[in-house]
């Protein structure tokens, strides 16, 4: 099962920089490796990346056959309000998966 | 007669240098890419290509007039030439992004940065790998 790991600070100062740092467990499939018998192992990997906070998108990526399995990345952004972040993962064969983490700005 | 049989040896798909050129061609539509501003944190070594830490940061002062508006990363001999592009904004505060990549040879990594002022920067680093990551491996 699709399971990710988000790490968000609980609480931040308003106007604070903090970073974020996500994982989603992803086989990330290339499409270049074959089987024994010769068969190419079609691609399986997770396209995009999105990140919102309180509905406004934040961060967004690409990503490429050449993002290691299990997806691992970091950004970093300014707080100025309390709020919900929402991460979004979205691949090949329908694979579509979201997160949230709160944070409390003061 | 037991001849010279010709061995035809499929070579995997490899990026070549012109495709890098026209990954980057494709991001920048052909404007100048000049070096600087841009610093790229990878491991001059690595062991095992299959997952390679690696750091984009962009000297910036992220303000709304003066920002990063996104992050490009590219190689020169996996079978594709992007690996990711980070799309960012003056509220990151900070022009950085981690992630881990796969690399199929020892090679050269290209990050380049577009900003808001429509300039592109870019900073590339060298790295050699010891086990690449296996694009030709039999599961």
């Amino acid at each position: 099962m699709a399971s990710a790991l988000i790490n968000v600070p609980a609480k931040a100062k308003r106007g604070d920089i903090i970073e974020i740092k996500t994982l989603m467990s992803h086989i990330m499939e290339t499409g270049y490796r074959h089987t024994a018998t010769g068969e190419v192992v079609p691609r399986d990997i997770i396209t995009s990346f999105t990140c919102r906070f309180n509905g406004a998108e934040i961060f967004r990526a690409d990503l490429f056959p050449a993002i290691s399995a299990n997806p691992f990345i970091t950004f970093f952004t300014t707080v100025t309000q309390s709020g919900k972040f929402e991460f979004e993962w979205i691949g090949d064969k329908g694979f579509s998966e979201t997160a949230s983490a709160s944070i409390t700005v003061e | 007669m037991a001849g010279a049989v010709p061995i035809v040896t499929v070579r995997p798909a490899e990026a070549t240098p012109a495709m890098l050129a026209s990954a980057i061609r494709n991001v920048t539509n052909g404007a100048a890419v000049k070096t600087g501003k841009v610093k790229l944190d990878i491991p001059p070594l690595v062991e095992n290509g299959n997952t390679v830490p690696m750091t984009v940061s962009v000297d910036s002062p992220m303000a709304p007039e003066d920002h990063v508006a996104s992050i490009h990363v590219f190689n020169e001999k996996n079978p594709q030439p992007n690996i990711g592009n980070f799309y960012l904004g003056p509220h990151a505060g900070r022009a950085q992004v981690s992630t881990r990549v796969r690399l199929a040879d020892s090679q050269k990594i290209v990050a380049i940065a577009k900003l808001s002022d429509g300039s592109y920067w870019s900073a590339s680093a060298d790295v050699v790998v010891t086990l690449a990551a296996c694009t030709e491996e039999l599961i």
